[in-house]
């Protein structure tokens, strides 16, 4: 069926990002030379809505079959050209991006005649890329209704009480006895100062009253199988007996641990201590023998060995010192920070509730640290410009929030990425934050960076309504870019492919013909590595197969 | 009950909400005062912490 090729090119000017630096009509022109084009219109914005009608008004008019828009990156605007070709009634997989903009307008601001000169050749390349491509039908595959929530801290609780209440079916898995996470060991939780325990015994209620929550307490993941909307996971409790679960989607809520004192400060846990035994002592009265309190923030963080601010020590630090002072008016606090960090309306009016009632803040700097001594602190004030020497009965270290080293084995048994901190790390810290970059995986609360309770649940809520979309759906559409065995009979069945696929996405068969690798389509990132290593070249990449490229490698020799 | 949502500000978090939304299969109703959707985050060129120009 070989049909005769209708290529239309369009050209974008992107105002001037692209106008302004090369001759759009000139690569306009040139490509009304190239084989296959029977139709080129230059746009002034090619994203903007006139310029999308232009796209459907060609495609219609000029009974187009390919259509090729060189413009500026896929990130941006490639569903807006495939949704406009699709509308207009052409397979959009049978369109084709040229980015004259990224890789040709901006980088080579200064040459003009080169850059038209690049564009022209990017341009052929794409046409010739363009004739071979073949149409696509994007692939759906069902969503099972339920949920895994690892972690049951206030994020996962919540997490797992918002897709319950949903009426979807969710496996809350926590690997300690008890639930309730890092919330369990605090006092008073601001701004509010609200009692820890009551709150958060309350969630676990909660969730232990709701039928849609199965609870897991001292248990772990062993391992996770399958993709998005299928996922095979097995955990393990401490009896040594083996979970099975069938779930859609996966929210990891693992939250974070405070670094270990050890070694900072003098640090003996006696006199010297960190702000969770601070915490335990609130809770238990034990803080009515000492009168001179000295917090040190930022305690082994924002240095060399540990760049980041923990975002929460600040505010529980000076909650802390009022809560100190509330039971014994006569205690004198010191606060040694580093900067304040006192966002929003709230937490502002906090510390300078702190301030009102006496409580001292000094400002010391990263180069000269806070001496503990046996009575007193020395510190260097940043802003008198003197040392202090302040009586001290009991000092406290506000460490920061760090990542535990398990992430490192979730992490891969999950196939997510972390950070340079070991946090977990989102798609796109502005586009997509509470996904991963693999489909149907969601992160909230401090497993994702520090962050206050409120914080960590408003992530939670987001990250089950992000996820409960797949569920809401019950199927999955994915882009049909993925490899395939598509010379079946050249496959002998090594296995290098499915033991290299980073997505788990290729499982080995047995068939008439022997064993043979299958791609499973919806798991497919289309990432290419499996295609490359196939020594039989049995593997064919969907929409960047062998013929699209080498016809563009074909078209850049050219001239 | 009706089970179409109204969205008021058609800024980045309107935008966002709206999107989730449709894709749950929710039919939303976006309103915003101004003529064009996109809120401040349309105004602006680059934003920290990526300095891209992407909503
Ligand atoms: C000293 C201190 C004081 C604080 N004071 C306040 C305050 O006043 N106000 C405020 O808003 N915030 C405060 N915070 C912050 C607050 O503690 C966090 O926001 C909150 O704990 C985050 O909850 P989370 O569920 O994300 O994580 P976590 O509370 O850490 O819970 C995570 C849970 O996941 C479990 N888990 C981990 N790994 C796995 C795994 N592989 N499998 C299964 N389960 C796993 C853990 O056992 C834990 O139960 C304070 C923090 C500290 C350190």
């Amino acid at each position: 069926m070989e049909e005769k090729l209708r290529i239309g090119v369009f050209v974008c000017n992107c105002g001037t990002n692209i106008g302004g630096f090369l001759d759009v009509p000139e690569v306009a022109e040139y490509s009304k030379t190239l084989p296959g084009v029977v139709y080129v219109k230059e746009n002034l914005f090619t994203c903007s809505e006139s310029g999308v009608n232009e796209i459907k008004e060609g495609i219609k008019n000029n009974n187009l079959n390919r259509v090729v828009v060189a413009a500026c990156t896929p990130l941006t605007h490639e569903p807006t050209f495939r949704a406009a070709c699709e509308e207009a009634g052409l397979n959009p997989y049978l369109f084709e991006f040229v980015n004259i903009r990224e890789q040709c307008s901006w980088v080579h601001k200064n040459e003009r005649e080169e850059a038209t000169q690049k564009a022209k050749d990017l341009v052929r390349m794409g046409v010739a890329r363009a004739s071979k491509l073949e149409p696509k039908d994007r692939i759906t595959a069902g969503v099972i209704p339920s949920a895994l929530v690892i972690g049951g801290g206030i994020s996962g609780l919540s997490a797992a009480l918002s897709l319950a209440n949903r009426g979807f079916k969710v496996k809350l898995i926590e690997k300690e006895k008890k639930l309730g996470g890092l919330v369990k060991s605090l006092y008073k939780i601001y701004p509010e100062n609200i009692n820890a325990e009551e709150y958060i015994n309350q969630k676990i209620n909660e969730v232990k009253k709701n039928k849609n929550i199965n609870v897991f307490t001292s248990t772990e993941i062993k391992n996770v199988g399958g993709y998005i909307g299928n996922y095979k996971v097995k955990a393990e409790n401490d009896k040594g007996n083996e979970l099975n679960f069938d779930i859609g989607v996966i929210i990891v809520a693992t939250g974070a641990k405070t670094l270990s004192p050890e070694g900072l400060f003098s640090y003996d846990g006696k006199k010297v201590i960190d702000m969770l035994q601070l915490e335990d002592k609130l809770k238990n009265d034990g803080i009515s023998q000492y009168k001179n309190f000295v917090m040190i923030l930022c305690a082994g963080s924002r240095n060399n060995e540990r760049v980041y601010c923990s975002r929460i020590c600040c505010m529980s630090a000076i909650k802390n010192a009022l809560l100190i002072k509330e039971k014994n008016p006569e205690s004198k606090i010191f606060i040694l920070y580093r900067d304040l960090q006192a966002y929003g309306t709230t937490n502002e009016e906090t510390l300078r509730r702190a301030k009102i009632n006496g409580i001292r803040f000094v400002n010391y700097s990263l180069n000269k640290l806070p001496e503990v001594e046996d009575n007193t602190v020395r510190v260097y004030n940043e802003i008198l410009g003197k040392e202090l020497l302040i009586p001290a009965d009991l000092i406290i270290l506000a460490t920061p929030l760090v990542a535990p080293e398990d992430n490192e084995n979730l992490s891969k048994k999950l196939k997510v990425t972390l950070d340079e901190n070991g946090f977990y790390l989102e798609a796109h810290i502005k586009l997509r934050p509470l996904d991963f970059s693999t489909n149907g995986i969601y992160v909230c609360g401090t497993a994702h960076w520090p962050a206050s309770t409120e914080e960590s649940t408003t992530q939670a809520l987001g990250a089950a309504a992000r996820s409960s979309i797949h569920l809401e759906k019950k199927y999955v559409m994915v882009e049909p870019i993925v490899s395939s065995v598509y010379y079946e009979d050249e496959c002998r069945g090594c296995g290098l492919c499915a033991s290299l696929c980073p997505s788990n996405a290729i499982e080995m068969v047995e068939t008439p013909k022997g064993v043979k690798a299958k791609v499973i389509e919806v798991a497919c990132r289309g990432c290419g590595i499996c295609g490359a290593s196939c020594y039989r070249h049995a593997i064919r990449m969907n929409h960047f197969s062998d013929e699209q490229i080498k016809a563009q490698i074909r078209a850049f020799l050219e001239e | 009950m009706s089970e179409d949502v109204l969205v008021i500000g058609g800024g980045i978090a309107g935008i966002q909400a709206s999107l989730d939304l449709a894709e749950m299969g929710k039919k939303v109703y976006l309103v915003e005062k101004k003529p064009s959707i996109g809120g401040i985050m349309a105004q602006l060129d680059k934003t920290f912490p990526t300095n891209d120009c992407s909503i």
